[in-house]
């Protein structure tokens, strides 16, 4: 039954009630006390969320750079340039890098290619990191394409980013972590910060490049648009298949806006110091906050 | 109490009037909050995503053939004022307000093969499964409808889409691109759907010869035949399997295109043969 308060719940920056709606979750069944959590817009229990996200990554992979440049018009390969061009790994000799969500190896792949380029560096090395099989064994396979293959420079590893097994991922033994649009998927983020903390060494840097919220209205009204009436139609054109798409607009707006992911990075452990936004947190806005960077050093 | 399940692929704003309810006798609706699916499967679009949708899997649908689910996007987003036309039609004859009001459907479980395939030889059944066969087609695979707003019309659209192939046994052609072309000509001047018509433009993919076989014997058929036989969206095929298929054809005012070239069968029903073989495997 459709209840009029579905209009009205929201964030209030958002000038329209229409947006609003955009934000309402249904709210868990009265009287069950199980532990629930958002998948898009719907309240599934806890333990299914990883499942349902596996499955969404099962059937966008063999299409997910295709759709990527198709949906953002090629503009993601911006935002991770700039990514990398922050980062600057291998500046300061060679990193021991670990990337989460890495999958298809996009930002893997920038890494080692800044400190070939930039710093005739090939003693980096990247481990990357997915929950999911299906992306691993894309990232692999544009991997061959390239000289890193078959070198310790590049490893690959099915993993949970809450959870890292200590044998494979022993504490304190990775100069960089970087997790790009892969923090959204998964179901405890504060886990995900925990275990950042844990594999870092003391001086390295977390670095997350995420979709975030955006703060010019105008700008918010257009993106909606866009996320909500195009996105799910290219995902049924090109790959066939409406409801990941759906899922993925749906779980950036359920991500932590800018200060609360803020927040959270430097309750796990981080000093993320600086003021770029003027708002007292470390982070920059790409695009008017359509993708962020968040970073942080472990203390 | 309401069946409706609010359909996790949701769905952005609706401009106040959509434009299918301008067609009807329903009142505009102001739609400000998510419009509920109005059946399982159903995808509201306004007007921006239609078109979109419209022009996008048309072009995924001419550049690769094995999307039919594009197909039937394409013919969905393109039906306009001709299904509500074709509702009527079937509300003007007897037989077609029954299956309007009895909604038969068309899949391998509403279809019993085995019986159909045991009737005797010259029965509309009897084709009908040994065109299967020879094509290697079974009916499981249409895609439902998602982007008819109407739950009748929908219904309408899913009864055009799964009644396709009798129209292929009735008339004896193939599934290859020449006679699938030659029967959307025979559909669209039979039913009057845009997206017959339209898929007229898939003649880009085959050869000068093919091309012009089609043009010179098969499109006069189609033409000739589709609009002067009754309109076959009234005809309720399941209440027909016995009857001989001569006299069907009379009955319809259809008769033989030009003798095709068959091809080897498609392996879509070996393969579900093989997935029904595995499913009922003794333990």
């Amino acid at each position: 039954m459709q209840t009029a308060s579905r209009g009205l719940r929201g964030n209030f920056r958002r000038a329209s009630s229409i947006h609003a709606r955009l934000n309402h979750t249904q709210p868990p069944p009265p009287g069950s006390n199980a532990s629930t959590t958002h998948f898009g817009f719907r309240t599934v229990p806890e333990e299914s969320k990883e499942s349902l996200v596996r499955g969404v990554f099962d059937s966008v992979a063999s299409s997910y750079d295709v759709m990527n440049d198709a949906m953002s018009l090629g503009v993601h390969r911006l935002w991770k340039d700039n990514f990398i061009s922050l980062l600057r790994p291998g500046s300061k000799g060679p990193v021991r890098c670990i990337d989460l969500a890495g999958g298809t190896g996009d930002i893997a792949l920038r890494i080692l290619d800044w400190a070939r380029e930039k710093y005739a560096d090939r003693e980096t090395t990247v481990d990357v990191v997915d929950i999911n099989g299906e992306m691993l064994k894309e990232g692999y396979k544009r991997f061959k394409k390239t000289m890193y293959h078959n070198t310790p420079q590049i490893a690959f590893h099915e993993a949970n980013a809450q959870a890292l097994p200590e044998d494979v991922f022993p504490s304190n033994s990775y100069d960089l972590y970087t997790i790009a649009f892969g923090i959204r998927n998964v179901t405890s983020i504060p886990d995900a910060l925990k275990e950042a903390h844990r594999v870092l060494k003391p001086g390295g840097t977390f670095a997350c490049l995420e979709f975030n919220k955006v703060t010019n209205p105008i700008l918010a009204q257009v993106y909606d648009q866009y996320s909500f009436s195009v996105i799910p139609l290219l995902g049924t054109i090109l790959a066939g298949d409406r409801d990941s798409y759906q899922y993925l607009v749906e779980s950036i707006r359920k991500f932590p806006s800018q200060q609360d992911f803020a927040r959270m990075i430097s309750d796990a452990g981080f000093a993320t110091g600086g003021n770029f936004e003027g708002d007292g947190g470390a982070w920059r806005d790409l695009w008017g906050g359509v993708a962020c960077i968040h970073t942080g050093v472990k203390v | 109490m309401s069946l409706l399940i609010v359909s996790r692929s949701g769905h952005y704003l609706r401009p106040t009037v959509s434009y299918i309810s301008l067609l009807h006798v329903r009142p505009p609706q102001t739609r400000s909050l998510k419009t509920p699916p109005a059946y399982p499967g159903h995808i509201p679009l306004n007007w921006f995503e239609n078109a979109f949708l419209a022009v996008g899997s048309a072009f995924m649908a001419l550049s690769s053939p094995k999307r039919g689910d594009m197909v039937a996007a394409l013919g969905e987003t393109t039906a306009g004022l001709a299904l509500p036309r074709l509702r009527d039609r079937m509300l003007e004859s007897e037989e077609g307000r029954r299956i309007l009001k009895e909604r038969p459907r068309i899949n391998s479980n509403t279809i019993d093969m085995n019986k159909l395939a045991q009737l005797p030889e010259g029965t509309f059944g009897h084709s009908y499964v040994t065109w299967l066969e020879r094509c290697g087609v079974t009916p499981d695979t249409r895609e439902p409808v998602h982007y008819i707003d109407d739950p009748e019309l929908a219904y309408v659209m899913q009864r055009y889409r799964e009644c396709h192939d009798f129209y292929h046994s009735l008339c004896g052609l193939p599934v290859s691109v020449e006679y699938e072309i030659a029967l959307k000509f025979f559909e669209f001047a039979n039913l009057g759907l845009p997206v017959a018509a339209l898929s007229a433009t898939a003649v880009v993919r085959l050869s000068s010869s093919k091309r012009s076989r089609l043009f010179s014997e098969y499109v006069p058929w189609a033409l000739k035949c589709g609009s002067s036989a009754r309109s076959l969206i009234t005809v309720y095929w399941e209440n027909r399997w016995n009857q001989n298929i001569g006299e069907l054809k009379k009955e319809l005012g259809i008769w033989d295109p030009p003798e095709p070239k068959w091809r080897k069968p498609l392996s879509e029903a070996k393969e579900a043969a093989m997935k029904r073989a595995m499913l009922h495997t003794p333990q």
